[in-house]
């Protein structure tokens, strides 16, 4: 069943096209990868599904992005959307206060008030993160003060607190080391059982890894998009055969 | 010359530029001290004034009034406005354009032209008279400026990670300015208000012909009431109690000092709470 489905979907950052004609049916509980060259559009279009691009002056979108039947466009809470549809960033964003309030201001911002409503939540997401051992003693610590890694974890943690249907997932280990790297690629697909997941990856074996379906973009347009193990051995298209084989981009 | 020379030139000149200002400051603050510290009489602290004793303990606490009553209009004014402009208003907008470059060009503006604005329009049109109100609106204008610019400044450079992650999770902009900008910029918005502090504690020349020289502590705000800038400019300029000017000098240097120590203590407190509980 189709999670998300996007029609003919257009989108312009003043007089730049930086979307365009894009369809695309995102399958949930499944992980779905965008691959493409750098500025061909993936971090765009992942941002058009919580509508995070509605904060980017001048940014105009045209076409249809449904979540489940329901169009994100029309009329749609955003508040609520953002707290079904979650979202992780390429630099781990921790705010600068404990590991504790981290996880927790998120189902705070939605009004879950008690310390053992809150307590709860706070070890279910960074158990589901792989992260509750590390930091089970230290929840009171500065997460500025986390490696890398953990703080991707705990920003992970973050955003499934508010349980989420859809995690995106903005290239979230460039910025890590590859054991980190590793951690966060088991969390993912750990994390398929009960979440659709939207990756961007500049990493074709991450890609090949991990996701299911793989959606290939090159200057705004879904030049292909299928199953992971069929667009890597047999790519339909040319342009795909030139970048996953490393000809460009 | 080699460039072992000119980093050897370089560095003569940093630590001479470096040496030579805290000499400045050091002999100014000594010369007072040096002459100040042997008038601090238990006169100067009495209760009530009189022209024998000059005492400046009235003036110490319109000192304080006025500081508490300026920053109670200046900083919830300056620290929204600022809060307009950087998380509102659209950053390319003309009005956030016009409106800083109005703070910046009214910050430049000497204080006595703040003092004959507020002399004619709070003390004569509003009949205020000369009095702790019209003096204390007349320095929060003054320092509006200043508490705008540097409150924008530590909002702007907040990272635009944590907005985005805030928004990520479905918080409102409200939500997100209160809990997580405001407090990553609290330190900032600090060093402003201590800036602007200083400038209250400081001011004489905007406050003569708006709060007046009376020497006795306002019982109202619409009483006239000197502040210790004030009563120190007062006692030099009448020539006759030099001595005690130099001792009211040294509690005035202590009293900026306590601020000053007061608010470095907030700012860390600040800044462990904002990494605390929200
Ligand atoms: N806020 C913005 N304002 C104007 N143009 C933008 C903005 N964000 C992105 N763009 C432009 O839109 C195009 C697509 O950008 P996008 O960030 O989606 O690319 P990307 O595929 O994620 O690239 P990368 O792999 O480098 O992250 C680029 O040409 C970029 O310059
Ligand atoms: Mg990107």
């Amino acid at each position: 069943m189709a999670k998300f489905e996007i029609e003919n979907l257009n989108l312009w950052y003043g007089s730049h096209h930086a979307l365009k004609h894009v369809s695309l049916s995102i399958e949930a509980l499944k992980i779905t990868a965008l691959i493409g060259p750098s500025g061909c559009g993936k971090s765009t279009l992942l941002k058009t599904l919580n509508r995070m691009n509605d904060l980017v002056e001048g940014c105009r979108i045209t076409g249809r992005v449904l979540l489940d039947g329901q169009d994100v466009y029309g009329g749609m809470d955003t508040s609520l959307l953002r707290r079904r549809v979650g979202m992780v960033f390429q630099k781990p964003n921790p705010f600068p206060m404990s590991v504790y309030d981290n996880v927790a201001f998120g189902p705070r911002t939605h009004g879950i008030r008690g310390k053992a409503r809150l307590d709860d939540i706070v070890e279910r997401s960074l158990r589901a993160a792989a992260i509750w051992d590390e930091l089970k003693d230290c929840l009171k610590k500065d997460a500025l003060r986390l490696s890398g890694g953990q703080q991707q974890r705990l920003c992970i943690a973050r955003a499934l607190a508010v349980e989420p249907e859809v995690l995106l997932m903005d290239e979230p280990t460039s910025a890590l080391d590859p054991i980190s790297t590793s951690r966060i690629e088991d969390l993912v697909v750990s994390l398929k059982q009960n979440y659709t997941i939207i990756i961007v990856t500049h990493n074709m074996q991450q890609a090949a890894r991990i996701s299911d379906r793989t959606a290939f973009f090159l200057l705004g347009e879904l030049v292909e998009y299928g199953d992971t193990e069929k667009l890597f051995s047999l790519p339909r298209d040319k342009r795909t055969e030139n970048y996953i084989t490393g000809r460009f981009g | 010359m080699s460039a072992r020379a000119k980093s050897f030139a370089a560095r003569l000149l940093v630590y001479a530029g470096a040496s030579f200002s805290m000499t400045v400051l050091l002999f100014i603050m000594g010369y007072i001290l040096v002459r100040g510290i042997p008038h601090l009489s238990p006169a100067l602290f009495a209760w009530e004034y009189n022209s024998e004793n000059v005492s400046l303990t009235p003036a110490l606490i319109n000192t304080l009034y006025m500081t508490v009553l300026s920053l109670a209009f200046a900083v919830p004014l300056g620290v929204g406005a600022a809060i307009y402009l950087s998380e509102y208003a659209k950053r390319s907008s003309r009005l956030v354009k016009v409106v800083r470059l109005t703070a910046e060009t009214l910050s430049g503006i000497p204080s006595i032209i703040y003092g004959l604005f507020g002399a004619l329009f709070f003390v004569v049109t509003l009949r205020m008279n000369l009095s702790l109100m019209a003096g204390a609106l007349t320095l929060s204008i003054m320092i509006l400026p200043l508490i705008m610019r540097t409150t924008e400044e530590a909002l702007l450079a907040v990272p635009d990670a944590y907005r985005e992650g805030s928004f990520g999770l479905g918080a409102g902009r409200l939500r997100t300015t209160l809990k997580i900008v405001l407090p990553s910029a609290a330190p900032g918005i600090l060093a402003g208000v201590i800036l602007g502090i200083g400038r209250i504690v400081g001011e004489t020349a905007a406050l003569i012909y708006t709060a007046g020289t009376v020497p006795e502590a306002a019982e109202n705000l619409l009483d006239s009431a000197r502040t210790l800038s004030v009563h120190m400019y007062s006692l030099a300029s009448e020539g006759l109690h030099i001595e005690e000017a130099y001792a009211t000098a040294v509690v005035l240097l202590a009293t900026v000092a306590g601020i000053n120590a007061l608010s470095a203590w907030t700012a860390g407190r600040l800044g462990r709470r904002s990494n605390g509980q929200i």
